[in-house]
């Protein structure tokens, strides 16, 4: 089902982190997403404004702004921050073949992203870190 | 939310998982499991027959766990992931770092 552009902002603060994946994931309940995908969807999304609550901001408070539409099969989370410019997607990603001694912890985020989004696309622009985050729907 | 149960069987520790693990959750699993191996405990089994989700930061809290217990001499083992907290850690290349037994008598027994 086609859903228009939602735009809501949140504080990018890691306690709200549950807020906005339950925001999000109650647009794609209303999008017609199966529920196993909209699990791929909370997980992407808890990642994804984890890194900006951690680094996009050198000064908290700071804000994040979550859009969310579905269009053409097409479920998309957009979202935008004014922080520091921060690529996620340049963040290293762990070896996932590594022995447990020499696995490092962190970097899993966006590895999860990218592995459960069918699209993952960062933008600068302006002064703002645009994140977009795209599911087809048809698969 | 998050909550963590605890039974011993057969010397083995053996802790239940209930809820999400997650960024707001994952804290309060560290801590537990944290002062378990601290406390002495080095035959653990996690029990996710009821736990719904995890994220990195559940992944987290577990490799740093586990890295603990192998240093003291210990061993952190997993049992019951429903389909979709497996998938996760397949992803990130866990299942191949962690123990991971499909029933917690089984996982009690490889002690």
């Amino acid at each position: 089902m086609n859903l228009e552009m939602n735009q809501q902002e949140f504080p990018a603060n890691v306690d709200k982190v549950p807020v906005v994946v339950e925001h999000v994931s109650g647009l794609a309940e209303l999008a017609g997403v199966h529920p196993k995908r909209i699990m791929h969807l909370e997980l992407a999304v808890e990642e994804a404004v984890m890194n900006i609550c951690s680094y996009a901001y050198e000064t908290p408070p700071g804000t994040v702004t979550v859009r969310v539409s579905s269009e053409n099969e097409r479920f998309m989370v957009q979202l935008i921050d004014e922080g520091v410019p921060f690529d996620p997607l340049a963040l290293e990603e762990p070896d996932i073949k590594a022995e447990l001694e020499d696995r490092k912890i962190g970097g899993l985020g966006v590895l999860l992203i990218r592995r459960v989004m069918d699209e993952v696309h960062y933008e600068r622009k302006g002064l703002s870190n645009i994140l977009t985050m795209v599911m087809h729907l048809n698969q | 939310m998050i909550q963590v149960s605890e039974r011993k069987q057969d010397g083995v520790l053996i802790l239940g998982l209930e809820g999400r693990l997650d960024a707001s959750t994952s804290g309060i699993l560290e801590k537990r499991l944290l002062g378990t191996i601290d406390g002495g405990e080095i035959k653990v089994v996690l029990d996710f027959s009821s736990l719904d989700y995890i994220s990195s930061a559940g992944l987290r809290v577990l490799l740093m766990a586990a890295k603990k217990s192998k240093g003291a001499g210990g061993k952190l083992v997993l049992a019951c992931l429903k389909s979709h907290v497996r998938e996760v850690f397949d992803i990130a290349g866990f299942s191949s770092i962690l123990p991971i037994f499909s029933a917690s008598d089984e996982a009690v027994n490889s002690f």
